[in-house]
């Protein structure tokens, strides 16, 4: 257990902090879902890596915990501190720091498009893997990070960044 | 301008635009990269697209890693949570998938720590060995039959006493059904589950000479789901 924990837990900890964004939340999460594969360990078929099944459940856990707390207004909330806040993409954007307003932009977006651009940008997860981690249809995945995409290019462009697309 | 923008937005994405995320991650199947790759080619739209989404990629990398690790307290409420679990009893494995259900249920995780640390060691054991077995085998052509200090290394260059047999240990993202795959086209068979994330193999049933076994290894290593693979007596 060690050796897979010791493999896995910082990605299972960062992907689960940007679905619920309270650190606490995040390495609560890690022990119950490390906890999980301890005791489920002989549910899984082997049908997909190991690192696959961890980000599934959690992504279940993180999405329980998010409704428990009730906190789902914290998207807005969170949106909109970001675009009060002193150091907004506007701000960035004056100081040429694209890069900068581009990753606000990432945090800001919802939970949906969040998840679905982690999966695939950092966890490196194929359609499949993303259709199977999230439960949606393979199409409704490469669908859904187009408009996460445009979703970014939209929240870049209110702050007065143009990247020649869309 | 404001009409061109928006009839863009709302404008649906042909098949190859969405799969250009996945190619920027390289997690694309052969066909599809190849199929993207020529669209790329012939379409300069797509190709600044393409620019677009390589940025998002590399800040999508930059903002995760910024967030940080966690801390020891995540992994100490961990492990004091499993050593509070009742004990299990170890289940008969036939499958792999079941072997390695085995490895969670039925290690304590001071055992599986321990199981690792002797693991490094055998490893490096082992690495020795095989490294003494080689010089060995190198300098075999010189040697005397009555050079009686390397008989017993003379003895085993010769035809083993039992099938060959390997520490392996497969790549983190390596799936069962590879496994299942390399396991069969090799003809091997599990002895023992993952001690340290390594698994003991056998490899058929017939005994192989010392260049054999190094050729297997070799062939071994070189599999992309392999990431260790070292011969065990």
């Amino acid at each position: 257990m060690q050796v897979l924990y010791g493999r896995h837990h910082v990605r299972v900890f960062r992907f689960g902090l940007r679905l619920v964004r309270d650190e606490q939340i995040a390495e609560d999460l890690i022990s119950e879902v490390f906890l999980d594969v301890w005791r489920q360990a002989g549910k899984f078929e082997g049908r997909s890596a190991v690192s696959t099944w961890l980000l599934a459940i959690t992504r279940f856990k993180a999405l329980s915990a998010l409704r428990r707390r009730k906190d789902l207004e914290l998207e807005d909330e969170a949106a909109n501190a970001i675009e009060d806040s002193s150091d907004n993409p506007e701000v960035a954007v004056t100081k040429k720091d694209t890069s900068e307003a581009l990753r606000k932009c990432l945090t800001a977006l919802s939970q949906e498009h969040r998840e679905i651009v982690d999966l695939v940008y950092y966890h490196e997860k194929s359609v499949e893997e993303v259709a199977e981690i999230v439960g949606i249809p393979e199409n409704t995945v490469k669908t859904r990070l187009f408009y996460a995409r445009k979703k970014i290019a939209e929240l870049l462009r209110a702050a007065g960044v143009e990247r020649g697309w869309p | 301008m404001m009409a061109l923008s928006k009839k863009m937005f709302e404008q649906e994405p042909n098949e190859i635009e969405t799969l250009l995320p996945w190619h920027a991650a390289g997690t694309l199947n052969a066909r599809d990269a190849r199929r993207v790759e020529e669209a790329l080619a012939r379409d300069p739209d797509l190709a600044r697209q393409y620019g677009v989404i390589r940025e998002e990629y590399a800040e999508t990398i930059a903002l995760n890693e910024s967030l940080g690790a966690p801390s020891v307290r995540a992994m100490q409420k961990l492990f004091a949570a499993i050593d509070a679990e009742p004990a299990r009893e170890a289940r008969p494995s036939v499958s792999l998938s079941a072997r390695i259900s085995g490895f969670f249920a039925s290690l304590s995780p001071r055992t599986l720590a321990w199981s690792a640390s002797l693991g490094a060691v055998a490893l490096v054991l082992q690495a020795a060995v095989i490294g003494a077995v080689l010089l060995e085998n190198q300098s075999a052509t010189y040697q005397t039959a009555s050079l009686s200090t390397n008989e017993p290394i003379t003895r085993a260059l010769g035809a083993a006493q039992s099938p060959p047999r390997a520490l392996v240990r497969f790549a983190p993202d390596a799936r069962v059904s590879d496994i299942t795959a390399l396991l069969d086209s090799y003809q091997a068979s599990i002895l023992d589950g993952a001690k340290g994330g390594m698994f003991r193999l056998q490899f058929g049933n017939k005994t192989m000479t010392k260049d054999d076994i190094a050729h297997l290894m070799s062939r071994l290593q070189s599999e992309k789901i392999v990431s260790l693979a070292v011969a065990t007596p």
